[in-house]
């Protein structure tokens, strides 16, 4: 206390700074989560996407907040609130396309991001808990882009939420009187269009804030992993630094303001020319208004959503007296989850895929080969051959996870270095 | 500081001289319970929000549909909505009535065993009161998109049209029957109707 009375009599910035320290650690927090928290110096480019999924949130946010200022959500004005501000209000045009385009731009930094954690073993203790905390803030992302592609209620919002919802009618015995209860109507209408906006701008952002928040702060407290999947923090010098360690601040932080010029560069090209990406990022049958009564043609998620989407059809075949639709969703609700628990799947002596053996690379090389063919497979139409490929897909997709107790434990590593490489 | 203090003493510390902790162990317990009711109790308004509102279920009132223009062959056009749902009205001829009898191998429910997909009425082949004039809700059984109505290639084996779902290529027969080995576990639902006249049907 007497150290800070004193600091108060000093003038301009530093007397500021203490005058603001004694009453809040703002010193103390810059330096424990910048200047003081120490990264490993042998970072490579997966390690910008954590940075660019949290400046995306933030343009989803400040965007979001200003679609807000002119979207009606009711059923009969939705459709041409959304119109009205691509053609009438000032710049509204960038602002929904800054939106829109982020949604898919989120996706691909935070997919980027997970396949990191998978490559360097990110998810390995002690960083179980923020691996945990990283796959609660995937789930909700899904929900708030879930929730948020109803509000322009084109008709593939419509029947798009639709679907999704219907998957709650699949659960025995209890899913229709959910489903009804989801809807608040015995169809998609106006009720859950209204009550889809209050979960997409109110609820969910203020959920995803707090786990960032909660992710931040495991993160540094645990310290940040590296391509070579070893703890710096064994070997610290006399001052307890770890020696492979360098300050974010001002490292990191120049870093990746480099990663966001590149990042920009690439996002801008989109908003501007490509905005609906061919019908990818904006769906063509959204277009059009809403039509309870007549379903789109072809019917697709936007792209984030049909890996999971393709094993969802995948499943064909009752199984146990339950019907195939049920089972849909059982694999899709798993799909979803279960990286959660590779921490404790994961049963290798090491922990990047520098070190790991050949039989986890090629895991982890026809996992992505088999995600992304079901990606690709989740927008075509459910033909014979597809869904077979569809179901191929699916076993591989599983067998990453089911079998890596198994092939983690059976391989020969390499020895992991003493230091970071590089 | 003896035995005595218990208040300063951890709950299960002292076992010969535990009279204070477990009274505090009970209140614990008894406040912990009555809590976990009033969250439960104040959740219950929340939860009840969500439910359909009387609006909503106003809304479920009948409809009254003039088929007299309806040919053979053909399904009603523009699509009727019964409690918003798509309700579909095809007039069938006499070679799709005979072929509904026949043509059942390919189907997973050819008899209509599932009770909840059809009132009593509907209960035979062609699934309807009338057999000519199929009623059925146009709304997929899988996930609840809207079929398309095929004329006649959707059915190699009968050529006798159907009902074929986009989204997810479930097939349904022209008496809505689903066919096996598709994602749709149950036939298209018929709706409760009655006929006014011939020419008119009162829908729900």
């Amino acid at each position: 206390m007497q150290q800070t009375n004193s600091d108060t009599k000093q003038n301009g910035w530093a007397g500021a700074m203490g005058w603001l320290d004694a009453r809040f650690p703002a010193t103390e927090t810059f330096e424990y989560h910048m200047s003081k928290y120490y990264a490993p110096k042998n970072f490579n480019f997966f390690y910008y996407f954590g940075w660019l999924a949290t400046f995306v949130l933030v343009n989803q946010l400040v965007t979001g907040i200003w679609l807000t200022m002119n979207y009606v959500p009711s059923g009969d004005a939705a459709f041409a609130s959304v119109e009205y501000i691509m053609r009438d209000v000032e710049f509204g045009w960038l602002i929904r396309y800054l939106h829109s385009t982020g949604a898919s731009a989120f996706f691909i930094v935070v997919f980027l991001h997970m396949y990191r954690a998978l490559r360097y073993g990110s998810y390995r203790g002690p960083r179980e808990l923020l691996w945990l905390i990283g796959m609660a803030i995937f789930i909700a992302l899904m929900a708030e882009g879930f929730f948020g592609y109803l509000l322009p209620w084109g008709n593939m919002s419509y029947w798009g939420a639709q679907v999704i919802v219907s998957l709650v009618g699949a659960i025995p015995y209890v899913g229709p009187d959910l489903m009804e209860w989801v809807r608040g109507d015995f169809l998609m209408s106006e009720v859950a269009l209204n009550r889809f906006f209050a979960l997409h701008v109110g609820a969910l952002p203020i959920v995803l804030l707090g786990l960032v928040f909660v992710h931040f702060v495991a993160l540094h407290h645990v310290g940040s992993n590296n391509p070579d999947g070893i703890e710096i923090k064994k070997n610290k010098d006399e001052n307890g630094v770890p020696v492979d360690g360098i300050p974010f601040h001002p490292y990191y932080t120049v870093h990746d303001i480099h990663a966001t010029v590149v990042f920009l560069f690439l996002f801008c090209a989109v908003v501007f020319f490509a905005p609906e990406m061919g019908g990818y990022f904006i769906e063509k049958p959204n277009f059009e208004v809403a039509n309870p009564l007549k379903t789109p043609e072809h019917i697709a998620p936007v792209w984030y959503y049909t890996p999971y989407y393709a094993m969802l059809r995948a499943a064909t075949f009752p199984l146990f007296g339950l019907d195939a639709k049920f089972w849909g969703m059982v694999v899709m609700a798993a799909a979803v989850i279960i990286p959660a628990i590779l921490p404790w799947l994961d049963r290798s002596p090491v922990k990047s895929m520098r070190y790991k053996g050949n039989l986890s690379r090629w895991a982890l090389r026809i996992f992505v080969v088999s995600f992304l063919i079901l990606g690709v497979l989740g927008v075509l139409p459910p033909t014979k051959e597809y869904t077979i490929l569809a179901q191929f897909c699916t076993m591989l997709y599983f067998a990453y996870f089911v079998l890596m107790p198994w092939y983690t434990r059976v391989e020969k590593t390499l020895p992991e270095p003493e230091r970071v490489t590089e | 500081m003896s035995t005595g203090d218990t208040v300063h003493d951890a709950p299960a510390g002292d076992s010969a001289n535990n009279d204070g902790s477990s009274r505090r162990y009970f209140l614990i317990q008894a406040t912990s319970v009555v809590a976990a009711a009033g969250a439960v109790g104040a959740a219950w308004p929340f939860i009840s929000y969500w439910s359909p509102s009387e609006k909503a279920k106003a809304l479920g009132a009948p409809v009254k549909i003039d088929i007299s223009k309806l040919g053979p062959g053909e399904m009603l056009s523009p699509i009727v909505a019964w409690r918003g749902k798509p309700v579909f009205v095809v007039h069938r001829d006499a070679d799709t009535l005979a072929s509904l009898e026949t043509d059942i191998d390919m189907l997973a429910d050819p008899n209509s065993e599932i009770t909840e997909q059809q009132p009593d009425f509907a209960v035979n082949a062609w699934r309807s009161e009338r057999p000519e004039y199929g009623i059925f809700l146009g709304i997929c059984t899988h996930l609840g998109c809207s079929p398309k109505y095929i004329v006649t290639e959707n059915f190699e084996a009968s050529g006798q049209g159907g009902f074929f779902c986009p989204c997810h290529g479930s097939k349904f027969d022209m008496a809505g029957r689903v066919v096996k080995g598709v994602p749709a576990p149950s036939n298209l639902e018929v709706p409760p109707y009655r006929f006014e006249s011939d020419t008119v049907v009162v829908i729900g």
